[in-house]
């Protein structure tokens, strides 16, 4: 074995777990390994902050379902990946950060860039090392990818000092994983299975409530297939919107703050609420005590901890969802669907009287809601749809008819704004032959459109679809709704900004529209370019809201349909 | 003397990796979780790759509590202690103030137990004393009047009850 530095070994281990992108800055601490890396295969896209490099291999991760890698260097490198980590953690996206550090001699001095990184990433990662034996990179490396990609998914960091990184070591392929505190349950009990089957083939008004869980374990498939043997209508989370395409009939859409009346009655209304990797977030319920108050709940999930951690499960299964769901199908054999025809009939009456909707007048300004639908129509839906936070992440949700897993990515538990631009860079990194469109609020916008000029550097050509509407769209709502509609601080100036210029100034093209007419034929235009990437401004109505809503803290059985007069 | 109500405590006692910074990530996954500790012990076991952290946890979601530290990777085991089916100790050094008549006073309550002078000064006496949690907080009691100065306590240590019998037959819990 020859002798190689500890900057070989990362790289070498980085190729022995089969990475080809990362996305990264470097620095004067982390500088060693990008030395071996200017020979690697691995190719590098070199963001321009941090935490686009964060969210890119956040966005790399949502599309492909592998391990997204960002690197950073010390200090201010490695803070400015805290957010993407913790968004990473909270939407449990597979993800290994590695960071330079100074060297070990210096640490704690508070020398040139030091942070106390593995501190500081502790509770925004799943597990974090800090590494001072150049021997431990391949074992640590192998280990944090494990970590990263099993059980719930999550981020994991890696501090890797500069003498480490300098000194010799030999590479080895790690044989053991050597973690006798990590074993996660990913077979469901069997006892519990056929609890759960038993309790569903006696209820009459069930519904199947599932997330992200179903995405991270590949579980589309058993879900559909469960979900249409037993006749039982499924809810999909923000996080789980594509678990089960939009267009099947048991399929109710997102429920939620947002959701629509139907996905959010029928779970206040069912007698059964099984629920798949899903973690009852408050934004899904809430006020906690008024969920779902009549109905027994299943609760199948990776993670025990979520499991009554909300609200108690009458039968709690740890394990993953596709095999669990997997195991559901068997323990439910041949047995009819269930006989719950009235409870579906209440459903499309529902369904009938409360769609939802936004009112698009000709010569009225351009609806955001519109811009997806028509978005939706120009692709036919075949495109990685991307989103930030707030209004305009709501109404992709609503108003997009998700037919599959992973073409829908954006920020749900952490809600960061800014997320869309590099996530989507990421996806197409990861994904160069589909079709990769943001749809970003220009607040969200704001934050990180600077990755831009890396999609332009290294000709990775997404769509960005600016809902310009001047303002923190969601704040200012909240402020009309609940602060007697006193604006302060949600205004956005949006005389300031040229987006097209903007663009142009960033290697894109820029594009505008301004009027509904517009809005299709500037899509249009935007799908025909693929050498570069575009940036749609879509000069939106400011007023419009987000509906229907149920106000933070509230009573699902209290969804405000639509704005009261004068809003 | 002022009670502060708290919520119930429990006992957990985590077998976990001996590596650095597996204190630090307890402790910041109680703080983060706003589960509040009462007291903490860390120390090494047998095996110098394990060491053992005795922690009581004031908590009303002890089940919560336990999934939560249990996810952290570099914790292997988790027991909760029952006190009735747990050996419970703790040590501490108690400073009472003790000058002329006082000293034999204070002397002779310690020794009702089993507390040990480990220092004297010209007004003052130091004992050591190890025992259940609520016999040191009845020594306390009684030491108050004449005047504690310092008092410092260890964290909780406990371990569980062996069985006291030969078990008769063997049955699956499950």
């Amino acid at each position: 074995m020859t002798t190689i530095t500890g900057s070989q070994s990362v790289i070498s281990s980085l190729e022995h777990e089969g990475v080809d992108l990362i996305f990264g800055i470097p620095g004067g601490a982390i500088l060693p390994a990008y030395d071996p890396l200017y020979s690697s295969p691995i190719r590098h896209i070199l963001a321009r902050h941090e935490q686009g490099a964060g969210h890119m291999a956040a966005g790399y991760a949502w599309a492909t379902g592998r391990v997204g890698v960002c690197v950073a260097t010390s200090g201010p490198g490695a803070t400015n990946l805290v957010t993407p980590l913790a968004d990473a953690l909270m939407d449990s996206v597979p993800m290994v950060a590695i960071t330079g550090q100074v060297p070990t001699h210096a640490v704690g001095n508070d020398a040139f860039q030091e942070a106390y990184t593995v501190g500081i990433t502790m509770p925004a990662t799943k597990h974090n090392y800090f590494v001072t034996d150049p021997d431990d990179i391949p074992t640590v490396i192998h280990q944090a990818f494990h970590l990263a990609s099993s059980g719930r998914p999550g981020p994991v960091l890696i501090d890797l000092p500069k003498d480490v990184l300098n000194q010799e070591t030999k590479w080895h392929a790690p044989q053991d994983l050597e973690l006798p505190g990590y074993k996660p349950t990913l077979d469901g009990h069997p006892r519990r299975v056929k609890e759960a089957v038993e309790m569903l083939a006696a209820s009459r008004r069930p519904v199947l409530y599932v997330g992200g869980g179903i995405i991270k374990s590949e579980a589309s498939e058993a879900l559909t297939r469960f979900a249409e043997i037993t006749n039982i209508p499924v809810v999909t989370t923000l996080m789980g919107r594509g678990a089960i395409p939009d267009s099947h009939p048991l399929c109710l859409g997102m429920p939620g703050m947002h959701g629509n009346y139907t996905a959010i009655t029928s779970m206040q209304k069912c007698d059964v609420l099984a629920a798949f990797g899903v973690r009852f977030d408050d934004r899904v319920t809430g006020d906690p005590d008024h969920f779902a108050v009549g109905a027994k709940i299943i609760h199948a999930d990776v993670d025990p901890a979520e499991i009554g951690k909300v609200r108690a499960a009458d039968i709690p299964i740890v394990a993953d969802a596709r095999r669990v769901l997997t195991q559901m199908i068997k323990a439910w054999g041949d047995r009819p669907p269930i006989a719950n025809q009235e409870w579906l009939e209440t459903i499309r009456e529902w369904q009938t009287e409360y769609p939802l909707s936004y009112d698009q007048q000709p010569d009225g300004p351009i609806k955001p809601q519109f811009v997806i639908e028509e978005l939706a129509r120009i692709t036919g839906g075949d495109a990685v749809l991307v989103a930030g936070v707030g209004q305009h992440q709501m109404w992709a949700s609503q108003f997009w008819d998700f037919d599959r897993p992973r073409r829908w990515i954006n920020s749900g538990g952490l809600g960061t704004m800014g997320f869309a631009v590099p996530a989507a860079i990421g996806a197409k990194a990861g994904m160069p032959d589909e079709l990769v469109y943001a749809v970003d609020g220009d607040g969200c916008f704001q934050m990180t459109f600077q990755e831009l000029i890396t999609a332009a550097a290294h000709q990775v050509p997404v769509k960005v679809a600016v809902f310009n509407n001047g303002a923190h769209g969601m704040v200012k709502q909240w402020q009309k709704l609940f602060y007697g509609g006193r604006l302060s601080a949600s205004l956005l100036n949006a005389e300031v900004v040229d987006y097209v210029k903007l663009a142009e100034g960033m290697g894109c093209i820029g594009l505008r529209a301004e009027v509904p007419e517009e809005v299709g034929p500037i899509l249009e235009k935007s799908l025909a370019i693929d050498d570069r990437p575009v940036v749609v401004e879509m000069v939106v109505d400011p007023d419009e809201m987000v509906f229907p809503m149920v106000p933070a803290g509230g009573s699902n059985d209290n969804v405000i349909l639509g704005p009261e007069p004068g809003d | 003397m002022t009670t502060f109500s708290h919520p119930p405590r429990h006992t957990l006692s985590l077998v976990v990796e001996n590596r650095p910074g597996v204190l630090a990530r307890v402790s910041s996954c109680l703080a983060r979780r706003g589960f509040n500790i009462h007291s903490l012990a860390v120390g090494p076991t047998i095996d110098p790759g394990l060491s053992r952290i005795t922690v009581v946890v004031e908590s009303e979601k002890i089940e919560q509590v336990k999934k939560q530290l249990h996810k952290l990777i570099n914790v292997i085991r988790i027991f909760e202690l029952e006190p009735s089916m747990a050996v419970e100790r703790e040590t501490m050094l108690i400073r009472v103030a003790a000058t002329g008549t006082a000293r034999t006073e204070v002397i002779e309550v310690a020794n009702i137990f089993k507390a040990t002078v480990v220092d004297v000064g010209y007004n003052s006496l130091t004992f050591e004393v190890t025992g259940r949690p609520a016999k040191l907080n009845d020594l306390i009691e009684l030491l108050r009047p004449f005047g504690v100065v310092e008092l410092v306590k260890s964290g909780r240590i406990a371990i569980g009850r062996a069985a006291k019998s030969k078990p008769s037959r063997m049955r699956a819990v499950g």
